[in-house]
């Protein structure tokens, strides 16, 4: 599609996790990888929020990091705005980095303890030569006041914040560059509820104003369907599923989506009879064969063990899934 | 309704500081009756967790219980010795805490952890001793719980864990489990079974369970009655449901309000200005009153005590008093 802002290509991530070299040949052991990320394709298009859910060691940050650049991708591509990310080097390389920028997890980390918050927030536009002198500080009055806080928080130090307050500070910083496009790795997982909505609500009146795409990470599903355009289910590094927001939660099609539903505790109460969720997620050192996630689904066949599915079209999206096939679609 | 389990009557805990005491719970009231679940919610620094410690006597000093009174089956246990609280925790009163890794000794196998509890607590034999542990385990299913009863925590996977530390705390069937947190560290599809299980277990047993957490979708789904803690006071009491849909006091509207659900339909959460205060600055009157939409003069001086209202339900704020003097 021809809107797209960030497309991922066969997106592939092992870490070696071998032991050292000595205790492998005492142990005679070999090498071991972990496939953090197993060929993962999806698109995210201009002014949308797409979001990944999965649980931990699914690869949910993994694929955030190598979309920054944090981490480089053991395989694969990664085009922002028709520009593969691998390769490009130098004035063009800066030129796309400005246009995207990320925001983590823990505002208590993410922020510098010694710096001024206005230093932290003016960094992005001394480093891309946005502005400089008055003219950046006025800058960073304005975003300040963007995100709710005032011009003359400046001068004060992170620790005199509390985690929202922090987390509207990397926000700050993260728009200080005039991004697109911004990565949120779990932005409110470490706040409170009453904090985490002023967040949320934030976030999309920033995204209506100024025009911004969200790569949006979470394990919460409740958060995602209030934020997400498009959403990514992972399972040990796998995309299993790829739908429109509101219509994943009506009709969830892969089988392990249909299961992370069941099982999330919900206020509504719906008097939902919750089915029992089994097993745990496996090891990814040693991941099953076929689909990984066969054994704890309540509709594997024999295929399932041997061969991996393929991702099939669906009335809302994409899923790897056998058992799609046989229904009707 | 069923007895008075445990009591806790104008419960308060301080921590005293080079810079002054400061209060972290302040005058908090609640019961728990036999068999129920009571769920404990609010934000972090709420006293959720203090609560807890404060019931078991596990305070960390300098924190310590400066006034109220504690009772389990009318007998006070907030101020009885060291010795006599030991023989309480474990017996009568089982934890759950958050992270089960830091709940077991690494150096022990699940078998020597379990077997010392239901020693020290129980009248029975080593081999015993180790029959009802292997059963424990088996209930609390850990799959071929005879063979994996001798392994270390470490070859345990989270929700294998939060599994022994359960069955730990139900060794010597007691009559009151607290779990703090008991879910948080674990991931959503491990979290359903592990609340399942609380859940089953404790009512198989007629234990009661004070479950404290921030997670209001662990509540819905689990609790009888839920408290709403808010700066070391409650702020509201009553059944979960009512709690829920048709929350009272402005804190609670609003703290419900800004979680968003899986069936919602409103593009905007409703949010609450501010965050809580710190214990230092703790505002004269009701401690919400800086964020509350409904704040009127007698908030900013005088602090509301908890007012009964229709279906066992309290309320601390001032809004009630109002209505309840036009009668």
């Amino acid at each position: 599609m021809s809107d797209a802002l960030i497309r991922v290509e066969n997106l592939w991530r092992r870490f070696d996790v071998s032991k050292p070299w000595l205790n492998r040949v005492i142990e005679r052991e070999d090498r071991q990888f972990l496939t953090a990320v197993a060929d993962v394709n999806f698109e995210i298009r201009k002014g949308e929020t797409f979001a990944l859910v999965g649980e931990s060691g699914s690869g949910k940050s993994t694929i955030a990091k190598m979309v920054v650049g944090l981490i480089p991708a053991s395989s694969g591509r990664i085009l922002f705005d028709g520009t593969p990310m691998t390769g490009t080097v130098g004035a063009d390389m800066r030129a796309i980095r400005r246009r995207f920028q990320m925001i983590f997890q823990d505002p208590f980390a993410s922020l510098n303890p010694r710096w001024h918050v206005g230093d932290i927030i003016a960094e992005p536009i001394h480093t891309f030569g946005l502005a400089s002198g008055a003219d950046a500080a006025n800058q960073v009055g304005k975003l300040l006041d963007t995100v709710g806080l005032s011009a003359k928080d400046a001068e004060k130090y992170p620790h005199e914040f509390s985690g929202g307050q922090r987390q509207r500070i990397a926000i700050a910083r993260a728009l200080s560059s005039r991004p697109e496009f911004i990565v949120c790795d779990e932005p409110t997982s470490a706040l409170d509820v009453s904090v985490q909505a002023q967040i949320l609500n934030l976030m999309r009146d920033l995204q209506d104003e100024l025009g911004l795409t969200y790569l949006f990470i979470s394990h919460d599903l409740s958060v995602v369907r209030h934020m997400a355009n498009r959403i990514g289910v992972l399972y040990l590094g796998r995309l299993v599923e790829v739908s429109e927001g509101k219509s994943l939660f009506r009709q969830p099609q892969h089988p392990y989506t249909r299961m992370l539903l069941d099982a999330v505790p919900d206020l509504a109460m719906s008097g939902r009879r919750r089915k029992p969720v089994e097993g745990e997620i496996p090891n990814p050192i040693n991941p099953p064969s076929g689909c990984a996630f066969h054994p704890r689904c309540p509709v594997a066949m024999d295929r399932c063990k041997v061969e991996a599915p393929k991702d099939r079209e669906t009335p809302i999206g994409r899923a790897a899934c056998f058992a799609l096939e046989m229904q009707p679609a | 309704m069923a007895d008075v389990l445990l009591s806790v009557r104008d419960l308060v805990v301080e921590f005293p500081t080079r810079r002054g005491t400061l209060t972290a719970i302040n005058k908090v009231s609640f019961d728990i009756h036999a068999g129920e679940v009571l769920g404990v919610v609010g934000e972090s620094g709420a006293g959720k967790s203090l609560t807890g410690a404060a019931i078991i006597g596990l305070l960390e000093p300098p924190g310590r219980i400066a006034g109220g009174e504690i009772r389990l089956k009318g007998e006070r246990i907030d101020n009885l010795p060291p010795e006599g609280l030991r023989k309480i925790r474990g017996r009568r009163i089982g934890m759950v805490f958050q992270d089960p890794l830091t709940s077991l000794n690494p150096l022990y196998t699940i078998a020597q952890q379990l077997t010392e509890t239901i020693l020290t607590h129980m009248p029975v034999s080593k081999a015993e001793a180790r029959q009802r542990a292997i059963a424990l385990l088996d209930r609390v299913g850990i799959p071929a719980a005879a063979r994996r009863i001798d392994d270390y925590p470490h070859h345990f996977s989270g929700g294998m864990r939060q599994r022994v530390v359960i069955a730990l705390a139900l060794a010597a069937e007691p009559e009151l489990v607290i779990a703090d947190e008991p879910t948080t560290a674990l991931d959503v599809s491990v979290q359903a079974q592990i609340i399942d299980l609380i859940k089953e277990i404790c009512s198989e047993r007629g234990a009661a369970v004070m479950l404290i957490t921030h997670d209001m979708g662990v509540i819905a789904e689990t609790a009888d009655r839920v408290a709403v803690l808010y700066a070391g006071r409650l702020a509201e009491i009553g059944p979960v449901h009512d709690v829920i849909t048709r929350a009272e006091h402005p804190y609670t509207r609003g703290l419900m309000g800004s979680i968003p659900t899986l069936t919602q339909e409103s593009d905007r959460l409703v949010q609450i200005p501010g965050a809580m205060p710190r214990l230092t600055s703790i505002p004269k009157g009701c401690a919400f009153n800086p964020r509350c939409g409904d704040a009127f003069g007698r908030c900013y001086t005088e602090r509301p005590d908890p007012i009964d209202r229709p279906g066992g339900r309290q309320v601390a704020c001032w809004l009630y008093k109002k209505e309840m003097s036009h009668v």
